[in-house]
């Protein structure tokens, strides 16, 4: 039931349950699983801060501004996510999907931490002291949960392309994307088990979950051209091979979702793509309120320490 | 499963069968006074005495409901959380009572009663739950509270059900209180973060550890001359220690610790009485105790609502994923054939 971030973060110092010694200073270990308790061997935010501030590592410029895209988007997700603890259809879905924001979280937490290196910034200042249009995260992210066939919609687009981009992010040069890509790869790889076999189930269920995810899919469809959209900054980090280029995965990605949705006897949505700007800042009109909550209190005291 | 071993004699057997049914009767109580005095422990094939099941099935469902109610008022913060570390530990955390729900309620399904019958005598408003979650998390701090005092009481109680006769029961319960063990300590390190904060951040952790002080105490039940139900399971190895004697345990400790939170607790009364060598408290108002019990507290109705809307809104995925299984199990057996 614990996750590893905070199971990790909660024993350190105890003693009681946690069997490991510090994780070795910027090493992602691949066997590290979100649904298994990794004592001390999981790349945690804390060893990237740590190595920040003790100048081992330092993001350039570009790495930094990338960083943040990927933690946005994951923050973001999270926050959407965290909203089904204690809402969701069976508890075992509250466990599951109170799992997968978990460990967006830490993956947020990560980049965020390891961008907040070229500015002086921790992973709190990033989250809780910008403002909207300073955010990197894509329109996807936000979009909101709608019933549960959307949040899975939502979620099996993300978990195919965010499986697809980290797999690939395990090989960057930059050895501290490298290292968060290969914990994560990991934990979105049993984000795509469960978002594919919620696909088949409503798919296959009854006729109003059929009608359900149909819908869903047409409303989530809009916001995964953004995904794949290039720009300068990820072709410059692409080249002194740091970073993914977004359009390299879509042929993996179309082809990998495109055999579930074949297995559900779905059809890849029919509708037209929705512009993005979410790297440049520009949003949807959801971003604002999930921001609002978010950093409420945290703004309310700034400064302090919690 | 566990039905068929309830004492109900079917009608219509013949004297043969019926003496054999009183055979096994005589023989399943023997075996169950046998456990009872070598305090050990009694499975769900067991015979046991009806009065034995009930008492379980109410205590542990009750206790899954208090879990899955529970999630509520924290959940609350989960998007507000402060900063993103503590994001993430609320978020296990309340992830963590669901999954303490799940254990109970499949405790409980031993006793032979599903879970869905569970969940709907919740929803109907004919269970009850700890009544501790029908009061408002109202601050951040609550976060602190509630873990250190909630938690903290919730603890003192359920380590000695580790013990309890009922082994799918007991067995729960020590992974329940391994997780619950951590949720105090967040809980206390969200307050000692705030007690050495600013001064609002102090104001608000001392606000919360007021509110939640009293309702944490009334969370061992009422008192001993006024619980009528104790003695019976204590008898039965489920109880092993009184609602008082845990409550002045539990003063004792919370005591100790609110000296390094830098914090008090709202009672002027609190004392160890070197006589009885117990920790005593000032007065309780049962009276509150009684009207929340009764469904008259500031959150019941929100509660149950919010519970009852998951699960309406959500029955859809639970009818599609049955019906999906059971296209899929036609499936294979078509194949098989």
């Amino acid at each position: 039931m614990s996750s590893p971030e905070t199971t990790a973060e909660t024993a350190h110092g105890h003693g009681d349950i946690s069997t490991g010694m510090a994780a070795p200073s910027g090493s992602g270990d691949s066997n590290a699983s979100a649904t298994r308790i990794t004592p001390g061997n999981a790349l945690r935010p804390e060893d990237i801060a740590l190595e920040v501030r003790t100048g081992l590592v330092k993001p350039t410029e570009d790495a930094a501004e990338y960083a943040l895209r990927l933690g946005d988007d994951a923050l973001i997700l999270a926050q959407r996510l965290g909203h089904w603890i204690s809402r969701a259809p069976e508890l075992e879905e509250d466990v599951a999907l109170g799992n997968i924001a978990l460990d967006q979280l830490g993956h947020a937490r990560s980049f965020l931490t390891y961008a907040g290196g070229a500015w002086e910034k921790s992973e709190d200042d990033l989250a809780y002291f910008r403002r909207e249009h300073e955010f990197r995260s894509a329109h996807l992210f936000e979009q909101p949960n709608g019933d549960f066939a959307v949040t899975i919609a939502r979620q099996f687009v993300v978990s195919y392309y965010q499986f697809e981009l980290y797999r690939r992010l395990t090989e960057s040069t930059d050895g501290t994307l490298a290292a968060i890509a290969a914990k994560a790869v990991k934990e979105v790889d049993y984000h795509r088990d469960h978002s594919a076999q919620w696909i088949l189930r409503l798919a296959g269920g009854t006729d109003e979950s059929r009608k359900r995810i149909i819908h869903a899919l047409k409303l989530v469809w809009p916001y995964v051209g953004e995904l794949f959209e290039d720009d300068a900054l990820v072709t410059r980090l692409a080249e002194a091979g740091a970073a993914v280029v977004p359009s390299s995965i879509r042929e993996d990605f179309d082809r990998l979702t495109g055999e579930v949705l074949t297995e559900a006897g779905l059809e890849v949505p029919e509708v037209p793509a929705a512009p993005g700007g979410g790297r440049r800042g520009q949003h949807s009109e959801h971003l604002g309120y999930i921001l609002a909550e978010m950093q409420v209190l945290a703004r309310e005291h700034p400064g302090a320490s919690w | 499963m566990a039905a068929q071993n309830l004492q109900s004699v079917p009608a219509e057997l013949s004297p043969e069968e019926l003496a054999a049914a009183e055979q096994r009767e005589a023989d399943g109580q023997a075996n169950f006074d046998r456990v009872m005095a070598d305090d050990s422990r009694i499975e769900p094939k067991d015979w046991m005495p009806d009065a034995y099941r009930k008492t379980l099935l109410r205590q542990i469902s009750q206790h899954a409901h208090s879990e899955i109610i529970g999630m509520q008022p924290e959940a609350n913060w989960i998007s507000r959380a402060p900063s993103l570390k503590r994001k993430a530990i609320l978020m296990a955390k309340v992830q963590d009572e669901a999954g303490h729900g799940l254990y109970l309620y499949s405790a409980a399904e031993t006793l032979g009663q599903p879970r869905d019958k569970m969940m709907a005598d919740l929803i109907a408003g004919k269970a009850r739950y700890s009544s501790i979650f029908n009061y408002p998390a109202r601050t951040w701090a609550d976060m602190g509270a509630i873990g250190w005092l909630v938690d903290g009481a919730a603890i003192c109680n359920q380590v000695p059900l580790c013990r309890a006769s009922y082994g799918p029961y007991g067995r729960a319960m020590v992974r329940v209180c391994k997780e619950e063990s951590f949720h105090q300590r967040q809980g206390f390190e969200i307050l000692l973060e705030l007690s050495h904060g600013t001064p609002e951040q102090k104001q608000m952790a001392q606000d919360a550890v007021n509110r939640w002080y009293a309702p944490a105490l009334m969370m061992f039940g009422p008192p001993d001359d006024d619980s009528p139900n104790s003695k019976q399971s204590m008898a039965w190895n489920i109880k092993r220690f009184s609602n008082d004697e845990l409550r002045s345990r539990f003063v004792g400790m919370m005591v100790e610790q609110v000296r390094v939170l830098g914090l008090t607790l709202p009672d002027s009364e609190i004392r160890f009485n070197e006589d009885t060598k117990k920790w005593e408290h000032g007065p309780l108002d049962w009276n509150e105790f009684h009207e929340v019990l009764a469904g008259r507290g500031p959150c019941n109705a929100q509660r149950l609502e919010r519970r009852r809307e998951a699960h309406d809104d959500g029955a859809w995925v639970r009818e599609a994923a049955a019906a999906y299984a059971h296209k899929q199990s036609m499936k294979t057996k078509e194949f098989a054939a």
